[in-house]
């Protein structure tokens, strides 16, 4: 199996790998970073499980080869805190009970980040429809929609 | 009210790991050299296997072994268990097949274990695995239900004829029979409740290891009940005694029944780490979940109501078609039998119930409990019958419920399937729903939506069901081969901060937060001074673990009596310290205090003298404040409540919107109830999904499942779903400490009904009377040009 070498920023410290070329940017960021808050929930692109910020823009990590990411920053869930403080998103999945397993939860977090950037004030509707590629199966979503309102809400002030 | 006590909505504890993606879960565990396995699947819905060749896989890259069933068999490696024993309805036993790991001779449906691979990576197993060659002889198969038991199906087992695993009775027949002579008018419903695969978010893993220094095997597997599969595993299967055997459940990515079950990956992985000597590590990929993963409900139902002319409900009687798959799961025999038929009463005073329940085997993945498991099956039957009765009588569908709920006042209340419900308001939590959701305004709303294009409708369902599993006395006559319990261990350190360990097991519910609040209210103690431990034999002394909403009726009942222990341990180390009769001790907010001297001492002071017992009455007491307690239910708790849900229909595309939801529950006690209210938003989802959106299908003649990726099978996602309106009606369980009743599953279990008979609701100006689920816009729009074509006639 032939390796290759990637560099890239993850999390703000610059890391450089040798992995067999198929590995998936997830695997790496798993199994070799042992970034493990990035989880895997489908093996089709579905569920959203494994949504990272590349570059500011949330991607399925298992849908992306290591080798495509070479050379950018990757932003994922273990990166959100900054001094010990939650991130306004975090923390307001927090307050609105946004989570039951936790398993979907970073994939939600990090594609709730990415909602706000392009939209700052999201509806109701917009953030229901911008979940489209993220299941969750334990809160019917309920919360999750509430949470992204209020965090959007404190990333604005 | 301790300040984070019963009642609060504290903010949960383990959400912090959680969000910053510190969370343990199985597959985030890797072991010092850790060798990784591919399981070969077989292709075929039932095929003979002629021979496996495994001479070009074992010597494929970074391969350690390849082993097959006959490997398994030659270490006499026994069946998987199947923990529920069902009697027939002529006194004899039902059939059990064999359930080997890996199967030896044949595969009986498409994702059964043929073989197994294990190499230095995932990758590298799994190519290795493509080179496993198998010479399958395909045969007929059966994948249907309603045809497994006909005449000349195809046989799942030779030996069990007409694929039948039981038929059994439940409740009085002949009274039944007789209910039905006498009746004015009888309303029949031919319903189908549809497969459904649970899809908790994270798939199933299972990381085996031995400790060949002493002998010792560890599981780590994604499992609501980790002491259940040490004891179906261990004894059962591998022939490894309780000591020898720890198995771990760390964070669990959801459950909804799907993770009770003792699956053959854990055994394969468990026994293969000893025969490679390292730690073996099986993590299913989404695909595989999805063949391997016991599925849910599958019935075929026919389900009869008797009225006598003043409407009243004189009989009910249901006749059943549960499909078990090609092997019996764990719980899978319990579910449409007992789970199912013991709450077949309702919320009504029906004075007659019976049901014949024919369990079969098909070439399809097992299917076993999921959430709600059976009661949510009686309820979608009881409340689509009962639908159908008004509209047959022209009574309207809350009245003609009102005429036949049982009053509050009539608590205890015996029912015809042998259970007392110990408490409830039926009446009041379907008032409340009515209001909530403003039923009085609803035909204001549907003449609006018609305006728009729209068919609107409403639909109600009233549910009961038996939670809080379950006395051990009862479930041991009803054929269960375990008992109920559940076990805490409440350990007082030193200078008074808690541990509890538990064998309840939280895979999304939020124990470590609400048991801590159940502690903390006992106690006396901050919510930051107590831990909860879970899942793990190791620490915890015995475990039933999580299904049938148990954890806090029957986990934070023992919780309580340990605590309990605690108290009274204390009051006579406080008699002691103070010199007081212990009489006279009272303990109230950590503190204990004497009513003679009004001398007080904390919970900490009596912890610390209990650990340093220089001044302790050594004589007559144990030093250390550390109590176990085994609390066994005297009764089942019964959740109950009302749903109401409303929809509207597109007119030109069948599609459904669940337009508003409103729930009022009894859940009695509520501990937290913003997590609560979370249990019910998940619940609901999962029938709404299951009434508009997911179905389990596979191909009748090739019997290869046709909903095999998210692609196929549709979950609901965030822009199917309405925001909830959910209420409490507290009443507190009469029999337990707690007062609780248990809430994980009655979303599940009252609302697919209440989504089925709001379209039916919208569709029945068209004269559409029944739809199975899911009532997908295929479904809808083919019935509507049905209904039109036939109108136009």
């Amino acid at each position: 199996m032939s390796s290759i070498s990637v560099a890239m920023t993850v999390n703000g410290t610059r890391v450089s790998e040798s992995v067999p070329a198929r590995t998936l940017l997830v695997q790496l960021l798993r199994e070799q970073l042992g970034l493990t808050g990035t989880h895997v929930g489908c093996d089709t692109s579905q569920c959203g499980a494994c949504n990272v910020l590349v570059n500011g823009r949330a991607v399925k990590s298992c849908t992306m080869l290591a080798a495509q990411a070479d050379g950018a920053e990757v932003l994922t869930i273990e990166g959100l805190e900054s001094d010990g403080q939650l991130h306004p998103m975090q923390a307001a999945f927090k307050e609105h009970h946004a989570l039951q397993c936790g398993f979907c939860t970073p994939g939600m977090v990090i594609t709730a980040i990415d909602l706000v950037a392009n939209d700052a004030n999201p509806g109701e509707a917009t953030i229901r429809k911008y979940l489209e590629g993220n299941f969750c199966r334990c809160t019917g979503y309920h919360n999750i929609v509430k949470a992204i309102a209020a965090g959007a809400e404190a990333m604005r002030s | 009210m301790a300040d984070n006590g019963i009642g609060a909505s504290v903010r949960r504890v383990e959400d912090d790991r959680f969000l910053t993606g510190r969370g343990t879960f199985t597959d985030d565990i890797d072991r010092p050299g850790q060798s990784h396995a591919w399981i070969v699947r077989s292709p075929h819905a039932n095929a003979k296997i002629k021979s496996i060749d495994i001479a070009k896989a074992a010597a494929a890259e970074g391969v350690l072994a390849v082993f097959t069933g006959a490997d398994m068999a030659a270490d006499e490696v026994g069946s998987l268990p199947c923990g529920w024993d069902i009697t027939n309805r002529d006194g004899s036993a039902m059939k059990t097949p064999p359930h080997p790991p890996l199967a030896v001779d044949q595969a009986r449906h498409v994702g059964d274990q043929v073989a197994l691979v294990i190499a230095e990576s995932r990758a590298l197993a799994r190519d290795a695995a493509e080179l496993v060659a198998i010479d399958y002889e395909p045969l007929a198969a059966v994948t249907a239900t309603a045809a497994a038991n006909k005449p000349g199906a195809p046989q799942v087992w030779d030996e069990i004829p007409d694929n039948l695993c039981y038929d059994s009775g439940w409740g009085d027949e002949a009274a039944t029979d007789a209910a039905f002579k006498q009746a004015a008018h009888v309303t029949t419903l031919e319903l189908i409740n549809s497969r459904i695969i649970p899809n908790p978010i994270e798939p199933r893993v299972a990381i085996g290891e031995y400790d060949a220094g002493n002998g010792k095997h560890t599981l780590y597997t994604t499992s609501q009940n980790p002491h259940v599969i040490r004891l179906l595993m261990g004894p059962f299967v591998l022939g490894l005694a309780e000591h020898k055997l720890r198995v771990v459940a760390p964070d669990v990515g959801g459950g909804f029944g799907s993770k009770i079950f003792h699956y053959a990956e854990e055994a394969i992985v468990t026994w293969a780490a000893k025969k490679v000597g390292r730690p073996v590590k099986w993590t299913a990929e989404r695909s595989e979940a999805f063949v391997s993963d016991a599925h849910g409900r599958d019935h075929v139902t026919t389900a009869e109501l008797a009225l006598d002319r003043g409407a009243k409900f004189l009989g009910f009687r249901v006749r059943i078609t549960a499909n078990m798959g090609a092997y019996l799961s764990t719980f899978s025999t319990s579910v449409p039998s007992f789970f199912c038929t013991s709450v077949l009463g309702g919320v009504y005073t029906t004075p007659a119930v019976y049901a014949q329940i024919k369990a079969v085997f098909t070439n399809t993945v097992p299917v076993d409990a999921y959430r709600g498991a059976g009661r949510a099956e009686a309820n979608y039957q009881l409340e689509r019958v009962v639908d159908k009765a008004a509209r047959e009588l022209g009574i309207d569908p809350v009245e003609l419920r009102r005429r036949n709920l049982i009053p509050s006042s009539a608590m205890p209340y015996m029912t015809p399937m042998a259970l007392e419900y110990d408490s409830g308001d039926f009446a009041a939590n379907m008032d409340a729903c009515l209001k909530a959701a403003d039923y009085a305004g609803f035909e204001q709303r549907r003449a609006a939506a018609a305006k728009q294009g729209k068919l609107r409708g409403i639909g109600l369902s009233v549910y009961v069901e038996a939670a809080g599993l379950g006395p051990s006395h009862l479930a041991g006559k009803l054929g269960a081969h375990a008992g109920l319990y559940e076990s805490a261990e409440v350990r007082v350190h030193p200078t008074g901060s808690v541990t509890v360990f538990t064998g309840s097991h939280s895979h999304g519910q939020g124990h470590e937060t609400t048991f801590a609040q159940v502690v903390s209210e006992q106690l006396g103690v901050p919510l930051e001074s107590i831990e909860i431990v879970h899942g793990d034999t190791d620490l915890i002394p015995f475990g039933m673990g999580t299904f049938g909403s148990r954890s806090i009726a029957v986990g934070g009942s023992a919780i309580m009596v340990a605590c309990d222990k605690v108290i009274a341990k204390g009051k006579k180390i406080a008699a002691h310290m103070l010199e007081a009769e212990e009489a006279n001790i009272a303990f109230a907010d950590g503190v204990f205090s004497d009513s003679a001297s009004n001398q007080t001492l904390t919970l900490g002071d009596i912890a610390l003298s209990a650990y340093v017992p220089h001044n302790y009455p050594l004589d007559s007491l144990e030093p250390g404040l550390d109590e176990t307690a085994f609390y066994d239910p005297p009764n089942f708790t019964y959740p109950n409540g009302c749903f109401i849900c409303e929809v509207e229909i597109d007119e030109e595309t069948g599609a459904v919107a669940v337009v508003s939801f409103t729930a009022v529950d009894d859940f009695g006690t509520v501990i937290n109830p913003m997590v609560v209210a979370g249990q019910v938003h998940g619940g609901v989802t999962q029938g709404i999904g299951q009434a508009l959106l997911e179905n389990c299908t596979y191909d009748g003649d090739s019997g290869q499942l046709t909903t095999g990726s998210y692609m196929d099978y549709t979950l609901p996602r965030a822009d199917d779903l309405p925001t909830f309106a959910v209420e409490h009606n507290e009443i507190p369980c009469a029999h337990n400490p707690i007062g609780a009743k248990g809430c994980g599953e009655a979303g599940a279990t009252g609302s697919t009904a209440a989504v089925i008979n709001a379209v039916i609701n919208a569709l029945a100006p068209l004269g559409i009377e029944q739809l199975d689920m899911p009532a997908t816009p295929h479904v809808v729009w083919r019935a509507m040009q049905a209904a039109k074509a036939a109108a136009a006639e």
